[in-house]
């Protein structure tokens, strides 16, 4: 294959991938957020479950949970009365972090940590601030503060 | 910003930054991740997002026409470009067949960066396709390796048949100023496509 073959036209064969030896996680191209390399995530699917008590996606009615949504604590609680995961969650969003952040430092599943943001969001335990919708492009101030934050790199 | 803190309650003393994300897109073992720790303030941090999907018969499945459970792995770093703005660098899945993320790091993304190896051009063609499809404005940054040959930004524009306004880029994907230049480059794009009466 080379550059001059071009892009249309092309038969759509999608190569085989090897699995990818020497990473935490078989998907991930970089570091893993905390397993060891060949450690496999199986064994973390049947608790993450359990936290959630079988739910897969979050309850009630409350704005979407992007990736990229950012999480705030909004009020502090009583311990005695919280899952150490949500604990664990309000600890770690006394500063602001999106949701895609909360998964990886914790390493819960982005799918359980939806529904435990959904219950501590309908407890009033927390505040967020949605993602831009994707009918609805970003502020032209935003992206400007992105192309200055971007220069200074 | 008040405007857009729709999620935020009035009267709340702090506010809560705006997130966007810009996708680095291409073919397994191109660099995303590479590019991804150049420019982040974090390390790259892995999620994971278990999902559920037909079985295709492939792996180890192989003809078994069920639903399965699959655990996707997604790298992202952080650049806090402003005290109100944050962005995410989201690295596509390596695998192919991992699509079914891409709609999600899509919706709503600023823009992506289509990092492609020439020694294999073709592996960046599908994330070529799908931006194109979806309306996503891009870059292509070309990752200088070793041993390749170095083609023209010019000629790679001609075999990836894109829009000459995409701005394509000869990039070292482990080099924090050319990763700049690539991203500072797409989000003028992005800009550009924003005000079509500013752009001349």
């Amino acid at each position: 294959m080379t550059p001059q073959e071009g892009r249309r036209g092309r038969a759509a064969r999608r190569p085989a991938m090897p699995w990818y030896p020497g990473r935490g996680h078989p998907t991930s191209e970089g570091p893993s957020s905390g397993l060891s390399p060949g450690e496999t995530p199986e064994g973390s699917l049947v608790r993450p479950y359990t936290m959630t008590r079988g739910r897969v996606r979050p309850t009630g009615t409350g704005p979407r949970l992007d990736l990229i949504t950012i999480v705030v604590t909004a009020r502090e609680r009583r311990e005695h009365a919280l899952e150490p995961e949500c604990r664990a969650i309000l600890d770690l969003c006394r500063r602001p972090i999106s949701v895609a952040e909360i998964s990886a430092r914790l390493d819960i599943p982005l799918t359980v940590v939806r529904v435990l943001l959904g219950d501590l969001l309908a407890d009033g335990d927390i505040r967020t601030r949605a993602a831009v919708p994707a009918a609805r492009l970003p502020e032209k101030k935003v992206l400007q503060a992105v192309l200055d934050g971007i220069r200074r790199l | 910003m008040a405007s857009a803190d729709s999620d935020t309650r009035p009267g709340e003393p702090e506010a809560i930054p705006q997130a966007v994300k810009i996708i680095i897109a291409g073919g397994f073992g191109v660099g995303k991740t590479t590019m991804v720790a150049s420019v982040s303030e974090i390390t790259p941090l892995s999620t994971e997002e278990v999902m559920t999907e037909a079985g295709y018969g492939i792996d180890d499945t192989e003809g078994v026409e069920e639903k399965t459970t699959t655990t996707v792995a997604l790298d992202f770093g952080r650049i806090t470009v402003s005290p109100d703005v944050v962005l995410y660098l989201f690295g596509t899945p390596g695998q192919n067949r991992f699509w079914f993320m891409w709609d999600e790091l899509a919706e709503g993304a600023l823009g992506a960066v289509v990092l492609a190896d020439t020694r294999r051009l073709e592996t960046c063609f599908h994330a070529v396709d799908f931006f194109e499809r979806r309306g996503v404005p891009f870059a292509v940054a070309v990752n200088r390796f070793e041993g390749a040959t170095d083609y023209e930004t010019e000629e790679v524009r001609k075999a990836l048949d894109v829009a000459p306004e995409v701005p394509i880029l000869l990039a070292d994907a482990r080099d924090r100023g050319s990763c700049r230049d690539v991203l500072v480059a797409l989000v003028t794009h992005v800009i550009r496509g924003r005000s079509p009466a500013l752009s001349g």
